[in-house]
């Protein structure tokens, strides 16, 4: 087992060295759009010295290799900064103190827990539904059953996100008003509020990550019941539920792992669009606004947070798929 | 009798008396209870109680339209009423302005206001640093006196005759004396409704006060919920499926759709917002008046409100005044789409034919650069070959507006026609788009300032649009509405206000559950 051990650990290390190539990959990214905060922020208003000002403010008049390694430093000492807007409506008061305004960290916060939660719920329908119905279309391959779950979730995740979300709207909040069409949700709502507001953004991230998931436990079951030992289960004559189910998954776990997590750390990172339709305040919101003002120092913690929950994933599917593999956890 | 408004039988007492004891039901009267719930655009993270940062409709309907007053308010029929202010008068020369203060007015922490709230609340915007909006207005005065415990004497560096107008901006909100910042981390005013839960850019909940000095006249809601949202489907399905009673800045495109819905009435007002097109009038060829006149007659000014604003508008000649002012010249003469007329002038300027670049994206209006192309192809006929420069809208307002000769742009207009000259028509000003210097028209912005009497003024303001229209620098074509949409259970007065979107922020003073 101590094998693993460094394998988390080296693949910490090369995580932490991707975060540090992302967030230089961002910065220079978003520098590069043409307009910067102040432009953005004044619109119309925007006349020389008003842009001048709010530059100098928020020290966006230093060179680039300056503001990131000042933005570097700070984030080593675990603090991401005041966003530009908080801190560019700080200075309108005209106390010029940073003192009232609100940390990137305490912004990010409540939204990061949204999008968790979100992810969450997704999870908890998907998962266990895009195995089970895998499971069953390899049971009965070839069948009607099969390929109408093969043709619905491929249809689903063949369409963008937005358009799913348009017609379970349609069909679950306009026609048939079960569901809210708003998933507004905020602090001090009980569980069950939320979850019930949750509900119809969650379904369509379920319909857009069950395809993948059911596909590779189809194929990956698929792929085993062709082995010589799966033969001689049913030889022995195990119903075709069992040999499935005590057979040949256990050895299809590792891709099936893979893809899950794959999955998940899409749920957190790749909600934006259904977050916008749905309204749901979640870290997908706030990016895009931010990308939108070019504010810097959010664009950099939402990236990191992105990035950050792909090596992660990534990191627990590997060491899962280890485990759950005799071969790979007693190499020779 | 459904043409008589609710204000005009008001003004008529005694048509009001004949009707009253006649006992006919003209409108169903307002009454007191139910929740208001509002689907609103123009919400940000940045958001705070903070009116110095108020920028965009969320913030103004939050604080100007709930939790907060002003001194003065404009009525949805655009007279100009006291808010916290009963009364005032002014010097001859307009340059003392006396405010008598309401008594009795309690905020929503129990304190009672006076005149050193509106001393301190209005010098927030001059301090030291501050980038207030409102900071034009406020450094204007030289000196805050209070004189009593409810009267306050503003002194001017020059007379401004519409200067209690300016005390009704939505940046101008009145905070406890003392408590400035404990008020604005808490949202403590003394408007309608106190607040029980802000999260920024998320949603706003505010409960009615016991006992205001509007009972009886306004704020018929027990609660009120806002709910920012930003994305105009998510708006409008909101409204549809009945989560919210009303919604803002209806996308004009399913606005048909909202229509067939019997349960949600379309709801529009023309305010002063226009789309213009701004020439730099000291660029060749704009130099040339010959030139100006011949490009204002060269624009399809009814196609545009019918294509660009899908009708949501009204057609205009040219002038930034528009029907929410006090002084709009409603009668002023058309400007024709005559191609001949175009030409004639072109000829005068000396041009056969005239190549000019045309500057528009996205950023400057919606449908701008569609604008720009139905220009050019109504300018053709006239010799004037206008060429579409499609510019990127990042940086649209640094780089290109101001900076290249001919452009579109937008303005959302002002409350008042000294306010919206002194912005963008007068020499020197930094956002005179069309560099504008003309010498009759500068004398009467100056005239126009001091001058107390409302004849007077309408005479000089009405000249000064004519010249506008006649040889202004900025081809302004169209007012566009705000247009909003509301669910048919929510009553209100005939006439919406028409400074800003839902009822000139209003909304939840003004309306009621029906």
């Amino acid at each position: 087992m101590a094998s693993i051990g460094n394998i988390i650990l080296r693949r910490l290390a090369l995580g932490i060295l991707t975060l540090f190539i992302v967030s230089i990959v961002i910065f220079l990214a978003v520098n590069a759009l043409p307009g910067d905060f102040a432009q953005a922020i004044l619109g119309q208003g925007a006349t020389p010295e008003a842009v001048e000002a709010i530059r100098r403010d928020l020290g966006l008049d230093q060179p680039l290799a300056t503001r990131y390694v000042q933005w570097l430093w700070r984030m080593l000492h675990g603090d991401l900064g005041i966003s530009f807007a908080q801190a560019n409506f700080a200075s309108y008061v005209g106390s010029a103190s940073d003192a009232g305004a609100v940390t990137v960290a305490e912004q990010l916060a409540p939204r990061f827990r949204n999008t968790l939660f979100l992810a969450g719920v997704t999870a908890v329908i998907a998962v266990p539904l895009s195995v089970g119905l895998g499971i069953l279309a390899a049971l009965y391959r070839g069948s009607v059953f099969d390929r109408g779950v093969n043709i619905f979730s491929l249809v689903s995740i063949s369409s963008p996100e937005f358009f799913l979300a348009y017609v379970l709207i349609l069909f679950l909040a306009v026609l048939d008003p079960v569901l809210p069409s708003l998933s507004n949700i905020y602090e001090g709502m009980s569980f069950g509020e939320r979850l019930f507001k949750t509900l119809l953004p969650a379904l369509t991230l379920t319909l857009v990550v069950t395809a993948h998931m059911m596909r590779m436990t189809r194929a990956a079951i698929i792929n085993l019941l062709a082995s010589p030992y799966i033969e001689m289960a049913r030889l022995k004559g195990i119903g075709p539920l069992r040999v499935i189910l005590w057979h040949a998954l256990p050895n299809a776990l590792a891709p099936i792992i893979n893809v899950i997590t794959i999955n998940l750390a899409y749920l957190v990172t790749g909600v934006v669009v259904v977050e916008v339709v749905f309204v749901y305040p979640g870290i997908g919101q706030l990016f895009v606004d931010s990308v939108k003002i070019r504010d810097i120092p959010v664009v950099q913690a939402c990236c990191l947070i992105f990035a950050a929950a792909y090596i992660l994933m990534n990191l627990a599917a590997d060491i899962l798929s280890i485990l759950s593999n005799p071969r790979l956890r007693h190499p020779k | 009798m459904s043409r008589i408004s609710r204000r005009g039988l008001l003004k008529t007492g005694v048509a009001a008396g004949v009707l009253a004891a006649s006992g006919l039901p003209l409108m169903a009267a307002p009454k007191r209870g139910g929740k208001l719930v509002l689907g609103l655009a123009g919400a940000s993270t940045s958001d705070s109680f903070d009116s110095r940062t108020h920028s965009d409709t969320f913030m103004a309907i939050v604080g100007q339209g709930t939790v907060f007053d002003c001194l003065t308010e404009v009525a949805a029929d655009g007279s100009l009423v006291g808010e916290l202010a009963e009364s005032w008068e002014a010097s001859p020369d307009a340059r003392v302005w006396t405010f008598n203060l309401r008594k009795g007015v309690t905020f929503h922490n129990g304190k009672a206001f006076g005149a050193d709230d509106v001393i301190e609340s209005l010098n927030m915007h001059v301090e030291e640093g501050s980038k207030s909006a409102a900071k034009p207005i406020i450094s204007a005065i030289t000196e805050m006196k209070k004189l009593g415990e409810h009267q306050v004497q503003f002194t001017l560096g020059a007379g401004n005759a519409d200067f209690p107008y300016l005390m009704s901006d939505y940046h101008l909100l009145i905070y406890p004396a003392g408590q400035i910042e404990e008020a604005i981390a808490k949202g403590i005013g003394t408007g309608l409704y106190r607040v029980d839960s802000f999260d920024p850019g998320v949603r706003f909940v505010g409960k009615r006060v016991d006992s205001h000095y509007k009972d009886g006249r306004a704020g018929w809601f027990d609660e009120v919920e806002y709910i920012a949202i930003n994305d105009a489907n998510a708006r409008m399905n909101a409204l549809m499926t009945g989560q919210v009673n009303a919604a803002n800045r209806v996308d004009f495109k399913i606005e048909p759709l909202m229509k067939a819905n019997p349960q949600i009435e379309i709801v529009e007002v023309t305010g002063n917002r226009h789309y213009t097109f701004p020439m730099l009038t000291k660029v060749a060829p704009f130099d040339n008046v010959d030139v100006r006149i011949a490009l204002k007659h060269a624009i399809k000014r009814d196609e545009m409100v019918s294509k660009i604003l899908q009708g949501h508008g009204r057609v205009a000649y040219d002038t930034p005044i528009g029907p929410a002012n006090q002084y709009f010249h409603e009668d002023l003469e058309p400007i024709p789409y005559d191609p001949d007329k175009a030409k004639f002038h072109l000829k005068k300027a000396g041009y056969d034919r005239l190549d000019i670049d045309l500057s528009a994206s996205s950023a400057a209006f919606d449908g701008a650069v569609d604008a720009a192309q139905l220009y050019q192809a109504s300018a053709k006929p006239a010799g004037i070959n206008i060429n579409v420069v499609q510019e990127p809208a990042d940086g649209y307002w640094s780089n290109v507006w101001l900076k290249k000769p001919f452009c579109a742009a937008y303005w959302s207009g002002r409350a008042t026609e000294d306010w919206m000259f002194s912005t963008a028509y007068e020499a020197g000003a930094p956002w005179n788009d069309s560099q504008w210097d003309d010498p009759e028209f500068q004398d009467l912005l100056i005239k126009g300032r001091s001058e107390l009497d409302s004849e007077k003024r309408r005479e000089i303001y009405h000249r000064m649009q004519q010249i506008l229209r006649d040889r202004g620098g900025v081809i302004i074509p169209m007012y566009a509405n705000f247009v909003q949409a509301a669910s048919t259970a929510l009553g209100h007065a005939d006439q919406i206000g028409n400074i800003g979107e839902m009822d000139s922020v209003r909304i939840a003073e003004r309306w009621w559950m029906k």
